[in-house]
């Protein structure tokens, strides 16, 4: 057993509260240890648990009918980095910002882009999303290659490891990047990582129309520029634009620009076509307000699928604005603030409605959850996803009513 | 053998009427001489009669089997084209062999979608081949890609030699079609990423045939790239060699594949393909860069200063396909040429931290002066994952004890240095009772929980990827001669 029962525990405030439920009591571990210690007496105590980093996910996915212990993360900071591996090892209460600090002091990243501000590592992982970087390197859940998570019963395990190379055993960290805690609490995860790019070239684009979108996106695909990135910024009204990252040497990313700018640019006024050298300080970032729906689709129907998010929000009396990476077919459609629940259905309910795309809800806002929205629309694999649910939490204790294989909503599976 | 060497146990012989309505008569093999062709994989000294082996060739036949063995409580072991290389298709004498070489459809090459949907038992290189009149590659590339199937792949999370820029299965397949051990066929994932809910096609990629069969794969496509280059540089020492290794990966360059050979393996490919290599080499490097033309010309320029910076005393390049296939043709031929310098020798896959290499190595040179066993190095530098060849005379009494001694301990040392037990090859039976050097019980007890999960009656590919008692008294791997796919020119080994 580890050496914290539940000394350090103190009454939860409104501060904690995940989806607006305020948790009965909080803890803050100092380690791997005391959080398992802590988990232990909760499942002694059969205590409901959620885990909350830097707090600024606490209202991303569903609202658990009551929550009896919050694990704050923020004591488990660490970060263990090989610069000549380039690999680090972290806590999962280190903020993303740290990490991101002391990597490029030693010229390295971790090649994902938050999608919040504030946030730390843990928040990152369960959350699962990062941003439109992810063409070369892959997206967060591809970096991860080892974690140690602390079971629902208080056992802490890890799998993977330290090298980037490594098939000896399963994979287990694939089910809690964007598990929402369901399975257990992240405690810390190893990271591969790459190093800091010499140079980076940002082409932006306007695109007058759907036609003209997809047209631009094809023409990419068959050029050799290699990007990091291909961002569609779709906007409820007005212009949608496209943003290119490429990254290299310096001479490099200006012959890969100037081949996007001419190859793309074709039939636009050269001033509407720009090339800058960095990328700007809001790059990937999701709205701090409002509803959020993440939007995965087959990549050649992205500018297509955040068409018509605009449009069924239009026809819905909302704005409905997309963005992400249009080269794998990751998006999110943002609501402004206080979108109505009828609005936001409408439109989920047209983009569920293709075949090959889904939507889920990542932030619904209070009265969303009030009106009772479903979050989720159709998941493949639910049935498996409770099985193992039901292996790992069999009281069904961990992040509860905050993740799919929790939530009254049941669909029925896809069946090839 | 006499037919009654290998009858069918009972209990599988029960089933067969059942299969044979399902897979059809030619789709059940129950003679013995016909089921003992399927006797082993890659590993050729684990073997075992399968009880019955079927060929479907539907997903609906694969569900039906599966749910057929779930049952009546029969295992059952999936197989590709079984060149695994830890057992991991290695048959279950009372279970059903469940092999994909039916399930050979590419459904569907969508370059719109930069993707391709395929049957399990479609080969890797069949993939890369469809997909190259449209400009795509298929870029997990072991080197048994010519004969190996997808289905094996995503099924040990392959990679090759050119993961350490593209990474592995895990990182290119997109959607996935699994028949769990229950005998239900559920669709996960497709043309679009991050499907939501778990991550579930992440956590069964590598799981070896222990989670249920996948029928029906999405692979990503990579775009074939502008230019590639390929390096080779000599050094007079390993630690000179393994000093540009670091150099190149610390100066920020990212090759799509650093290999290296030490003088023993340098010897055994010259002697069988005459690579040339420049004489009086203790290290070779091979240092491929791919990308746009723009970026790898800086790039040659940089790695060949970097090399040469850390003592090479020659680099070529090669910048036509003629020229880069003389240079890989050593690398490539060095386990099969290892035949030629030693009657039998063990293939090792174990990984290091790639700051540890040098002293990883030089712990691997004592170790074969200790024992007087003979070590060959031939492995991809640029992620430290290791290859040693461990060399002996299977005439000579005990030298096959000795031989696999040392294998072991080589293991131990990459798991010492926070490294791995294998790299690429997987845990199959082979490496199942090492699993605890690498993993505490609590971490093991997770594993099988998440097992139990999906195949609550242990019926799928048991006694493999995790320890067990009944098989953790075997005798783990030895190799002698050259491995039989590699002799008849279907696959390389490196
Ligand atoms: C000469 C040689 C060179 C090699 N080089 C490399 C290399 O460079 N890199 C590398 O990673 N590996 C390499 N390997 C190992 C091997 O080729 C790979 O592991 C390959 O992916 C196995 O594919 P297979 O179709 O032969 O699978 P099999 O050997 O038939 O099976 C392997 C495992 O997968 C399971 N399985 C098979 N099909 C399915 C399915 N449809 N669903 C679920 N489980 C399934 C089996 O139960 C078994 O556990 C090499 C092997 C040889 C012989």
């Amino acid at each position: 057993m580890g050496r914290q029962g539940t000394e350090g525990v103190r009454a939860g405030g409104p501060r904690d509260a995940v989806c607006g439920v305020v948790p009965a009591r909080t803890a803050r571990p100092r380690d791997t240890e005391e959080l398992a210690g802590l988990l232990a007496e909760a499942d002694r105590r059969g205590w409901s648990v959620a885990a909350r980093g830097g707090g600024t996910g606490l209202d991303w996915g569903g609202r658990p009918p009551a929550v009896d212990l919050l694990v704050d993360t923020r004591g488990l900071v660490r970060i263990d980095h090989d610069a000549g591996d380039l690999v680090a090892e972290v806590g999962a209460g280190t903020p993303v910002s740290e990490l991101t600090a002391v990597l490029a002091a030693a010229g390295q990243r971790l090649s994902a882009d938050p999608v919040r501000a504030g946030g730390t590592v843990g928040g990152m992982l369960a959350t699962g999303l990062s941003g439109p970087r992810r063409l070369l390197t892959g997206a967060l859940r591809d970096l991860v290659i080892g974690m140690t998570v602390v079971r629902p019963d208080g056992v802490a395990a890890r799998s993977g490891g330290r090298v980037v190379k490594n098939v000896a055993g399963y994979d287990l960290a694939k089910l809690h990047v964007g598990g929402y805690g369901a399975l257990g609490v992240i405690a810390s995860a190893a990271f591969r990582l790459h190093p800091l790019p010499p140079a980076l070239r940002l082409v932006e684009l306007p695109l007058p129309s759907l036609a003209h979108a997809e047209r631009r996106l094809a023409l990419l695909r068959a050029g050799g520029a290699v990007p990091a990135a291909v961002d569609l910024d779709w906007p409820a009204r007005g212009r949608s634009r496209l943003r290119v990252v490429l990254e290299g040497t310096p001479a490099g990313v200006d012959a890969r620009a100037a081949e996007v700018v001419a190859s793309l640019g074709g039939g636009l006024p050269a001033e509407e076509v720009r090339v800058s050298g960095e990328l700007p300080p809001d790059w990937g970032l999701l709205p701090a307000g409002g509803t959020l729906v993440r939007l995965s689709v087959p990549p050649a129907d992205a500018p297509a699928a955040a068409a018509l998010a605009a449009e069924l929000g239009g026809a819905a009396g909302t704005g409905a604005r997309t963005t992400g990476s249009a080269r794998a077919g990751a998006l999110v459609t943002a609501f402004p603030p206080g979108a109505d629940a009828g609005a936001v259905s409408a439109v989920l309910e047209g983009l569920r409605s293709r075949p090959g795309w889904s939507a889920t809800v990542l932030r619904a806002e209070p009265h969303l959850h009030d009106a009772g929205i479903d979050l989720w629309g159709e998941v493949p694999g639910l049935e498996m996803m409770r099985a193992v649910k039901r292996a790992m939490d069999p009281g069904h204790r961990m992040a509860p009513g905050r993740f799919v294989t929790d939530t009254p909503h049941t669909r029925r599976e896809e069946r090839p | 053998m006499p037919e009654t060497a290998h009858p069918i146990p009972a209990a599988v012989a029960a089933l067969v009427p059942r299969l044979r309505e399902i897979c059809g008569g030619d789709g059940v093999l129950t003679d013995a001489s016909r089921r003992r062709v399927y006797d082993t994989d890659g590993i050729t000294h684990h073997r075992e009669v399968p009880g019955v082996v079927v060929l479907p060739t539907t997903a609906a036949q694969v569900a039906a089997v599966v749910g057929l063995c779930a049952g009546s409580g029969v295992p059952f072991v999936p197989r590709g084209a079984g060149t695994g290389l830890s057992g991991g298709a290695l048959p279950h004498p009372e279970g059903v062999l469940l092999a994909t070489s039916r399930m050979r459809r590419i459904v569907e090459v969508d370059p719109d979608n930069e993707c391709a949907v395929v049957e399990p038992g479609v080969t890797n290189l069949d993939v890369s081949r469809a997909a190259a009149p449209y400009g795509y590659y298929y870029a997990p590339d072991p080197s048994s890609q010519q004969v190996c199937s997808v289905g094996g792949n995503v099924a040990e999370n392959s990679g090759g030699a050119h993961c350490l820029k593209y990474g592995f299965t895990v990182n290119h397949v997109r959607g996935l079609d699994v028949v769990t051990p229950d005998g239900v066929l559920t669709r996960l994932g497709g043309k679009a990423p991050d499907s939501p809910g778990h991550d579930l096609i992440g956590a069964f990629i590598g799981s070896e045939g222990t989670l249920g069969i996948a029928t029906r794969v999405t692979v990503g496509l990579t775009r074939l790239p502008e230019r590639t280059v390929t390096l080779l540089s000599a050094f007079t020492s390993m630690d000179a060699g393994g000093r540009a290794v670091s150099d190149v990966i610390a100066a920020g360059v990212l090759p799509s594949a650093i290999e290296m050979m030490d003088a023993l393996a340098i010897e055994a490919a010259e002697a069988a393909v005459a690579c040339d290599y420049p004489a009086g080499a203790a290290a070779v490097l091979i240092v491929e860069l791919d990308g746009p033309a723009a970026e790898v010309r800086s790039q040659v320029a940089e790695v060949t200063r970097l090399c040469a910076a850390a003592g090479a005393f020659e680099t070529r390049t090669a910048a036509d396909a003629d020229e880069r296939s003389r240079i890989w043709k050593g690398r490539k031929s060095a386990f099969a040429a290892v035949g030629r310098i030693s009657p039998s020798y063990i293939v090792q896959d174990g990984v290091v931290p790639r700051t540890a290499l040098p002293e990883v190595l030089r712990r691997i040179d004592e170790l074969s002066r200790e024992s007087g066993i003979r070590v060959a190095n031939v492995f991809h530098a640029g992620d430290g994952n290791l290859h040693p060849l461990v060399l002996f005379d299977d005439g000579e009494p005990g030298a096959g004890e000795r031989a696999e001694a040392v294998s072991g301990a080589i293991l131990d040392l990459c798991v010492e240095h926070g490294g791995s037990l294998t790299g690429e090859h997987g845990v199959g039976v082979d490496k199942a009772c090492k699993m605890p050097r690498m993993y505490s019980p609590d971490d093991l007890a997770t594993f099988d929980l998440f097992r139990g999960a999906l195949d609550p009656r242990g019926i799928a590919n048991p006694y493999k990827l995790l320890p067990t008692p009944r098989l953790c008294g075997e005798v783990p791997g030895v190799r002698t001669g050259v491995h039989p796919l590699v002799e008849s020119g279907e696959a390389e080994q490196f």
